[in-house]
């Protein structure tokens, strides 16, 4: 299908926003891009080369957020990773949703379990964690402890007492 | 009209596959026109507890995400740790791995038409298709020891062997199954009934498929060839003759038939490596996981399952990234929803195979005041009654014109 491998295309394309290339393998290809170039090379990856969207998986490193993007080309069994590093502590990084509707719940997930403020997205809202889940705490960030937050047994009580009220509504 | 509109609460308990997630299914009259998903009262944290466990522990917790797709996640696991630390495994261990993920694509494959039948209100569907699923357990228990999470799976390998004396028994299962399964395809597709329930159902294009980025048998019955176990050849599959199904219209129908031929070729590959099944070890001793990261992919029975895989160079990953099947296919309602009608709400969200455990999230009700509210017994009742008013339709016609 396609004549030229896309490694090659993604650097005739974006020769000087590419930080790093790292061939891992024939079938395992990470780049790394700065964060404001991300969006433009997921929409060149899915709209112009025609590759499928996987996933998005995103990790807490020590210098920030590392955000991958994980594509893969099928007929050549090659996966493709973009990698972008987001600054803490104000993680915030371009929505991709728009362009890849099948990415917006992922985006929901990164925002709920690691804080991070997807620009321009239609709907960040709480997705996975409880909505009795307190503002600001991130599971899987490096400095929590993964345990829900200690209730006292009168907040427990009164947090029963909120949930039961709008139920009976 | 534009104002009655009615909000159908589906779930959170136990809305199809006993297990809890909620759609939020807006209609006017009986057509659907706006549809929301949320999900995850049952979060388990298994991406943070595998923080905390050593590689050889990952893979049984891993097993545990789905019930039924047990054996698709340790071997997308061990494929992305393998690829993290370039293991080559042995090739007795990659005919096990084959021979265990495609007895598990049969089973899933039948439970899921099971139930299917079951919602449409077909029950001797339903009976019929689990006595053969019976068989595939028996003979899982057979190789296993257990019906179900068989904890074959290692990284470098396999923990148990496929006895010399088991060929025989698994041969025999698949001689048994395959006749059956030719006639039950003849059967449900030659029933007009069920093609006036299915033909046309839920329809997705291969655009939106795209978009949606959607996978497994819900992508290629949208026409959209893809196929992990082709694309990206692991264990076994490319030593042995098979092909990809795949068809065009993108509806319920469509789904039924990609599942049900992808039965006959999982019989295929079985027999295949059984008889080419190699000599010698099942595992490799596997060296430190060096620093670094490593992706795996495996084609689950309901589409690609896909791992990621971080380590700092101790022995529990840094960070592991599931990515379940379901987790991309469940959205895809968006797009084949709309204008449809409610007695046909369940058998879509059925079609998918969805899988709630797999999405490992949770669910919550938060139901404003003066809506109307079905639950999953009424729409239940409600599929049953169309699928009796079509038969009574139906009724003393003669065949050919009902196929039209």
């Amino acid at each position: 299908m396609a004549e030229l491998n896309p490694v090659q295309k993604v650097k005739e394309r974006f020769p000087e926003r590419i930080i790093e290339l790292w061939e891992k393998s024939p079938k395992r290809i990470y780049i790394t891009v700065g964060k404001e170039d991300a969006k433009d090379m997921v929409s060149y990856l899915f709209e112009d080369l025609g590759a499928r969207f996987i996933i998005m998986s995103a990790l807490d490193t020590r210098p920030g957020i590392e955000i991958l993007y994980h594509f893969s080309f099928d007929t050549l069994s090659k996966i493709v990773s973009i990698r972008t590093l987001v600054p803490m502590p104000f993680p915030e990084i371009e929505s991709i949703s728009l362009i890849i509707p099948g990415a917006e719940y992922i985006e929901r997930e990164i925002y709920d379990i690691l804080g991070v403020n997807f620009r321009n997205h239609p709907n960040l809202k709480r997705f996975i964690l409880g909505d009795d889940w307190p503002e600001g705490e991130y599971p899987l960030r490096r400095e929590h402890k993964g345990q829900f937050p200690y209730r006292t047994e009168e907040e427990q009580e009164l947090y029963r007492e909120e949930i039961r009220s709008k139920w009976e509504k | 009209m534009g104002e009655m509109r009615t909000t159908i609460p589906i779930g959170p308990y136990h809305p199809l596959l006993e297990e809890p997630e909620l759609f939020r299914v807006v209609v006017e009259g009986e057509r659907v026109v706006d549809i929301d998903w949320r999900t995850s009262w049952n979060h388990r944290g298994i991406e943070k507890i595998a923080e905390s466990k050593t590689y050889d522990q990952v893979t049984f917790l891993v097993e545990r995400i789905c019930g039924i797709c047990s054996t698709s996640h340790p071997i997308a696991f061990c494929n992305a740790v393998e690829d993290l630390a370039n293991i080559d495994i042995p090739e007795r261990a990659r005919y096990i791995r084959s021979i265990i993920a495609e007895l598990e694509r049969i089973h899933s494959h039948l439970l899921w038409f099971g139930l299917a039948g079951h919602y449409i209100g077909y029950h001797t569907v339903w009976m019929w298709v689990w006595r053969y699923r019976e068989l595939v357990c028996e003979l899982f228990e057979k190789i296993s020891g257990n019906r179900q999470s068989y904890a074959m799976i290692k990284v470098g390998g396999t923990r148990q062997d496929i006895k010399e004396e088991d060929y025989s028994y698994i041969l025999k299962t698949m001689d048994e199954l395959e006749p059956k399964m030719n006639m039950f395809i003849g059967a449900v597709l030659d029933d007009p009934v069920i093609l006036a329930r299915l033909k046309g159902v839920g329809k997705l294009s291969k655009e939106d498929a795209i978009k949606r980025c959607v996978v497994g048998p819900v992508a290629r019955s949208a026409g959209v060839d893809i196929d992990t176990r082709r694309d990206y050849p692991y264990a076994a599959y490319d030593r042995v003759n098979w092909k990809v199904i795949t068809q065009e219209d993108g509806d319920v129908l469509a789904m039924a038939v990609v599942r049900l031929l992808e039965i006959l070729e999982s019989i295929k590959i079985i027999r295949q490596c059984v008889e080419k099944m190699p000599q010698g070890p099942i595992e490799v001793e596997v060296p430190e996981i060096p620093p670094g990261e490593g992706i795996g992919v495996e084609e689950a029975p309901r589409g690609e399952n896909f791992h990621y895989v971080r380590s700092d160079g101790t022995n529990c990953p840094a960070r592991l990234k599931i990515r379940a099947p379901s987790y991309v296919n469940i959205p895809s309602f968006r797009s084949r929803f709309i204008g449809e009608r409610v007695a046909d709400i369940i058998i879509i969200l059925a079609s998918v195979d969805p899988c709630y455990c797999c999405t490992n999230r949770m669910v919550k009700v938060d139901d404003g005041a003066g809506e109307r509210t079905l639950t999953d017994k009424d729409l239940l009742k409600l599929s049953w009654e169309e699928t009796e008013r079509i038969k009574n339709k139906f009724r003393g016609c003669k065949r050919s014109k009902l196929l039209e």
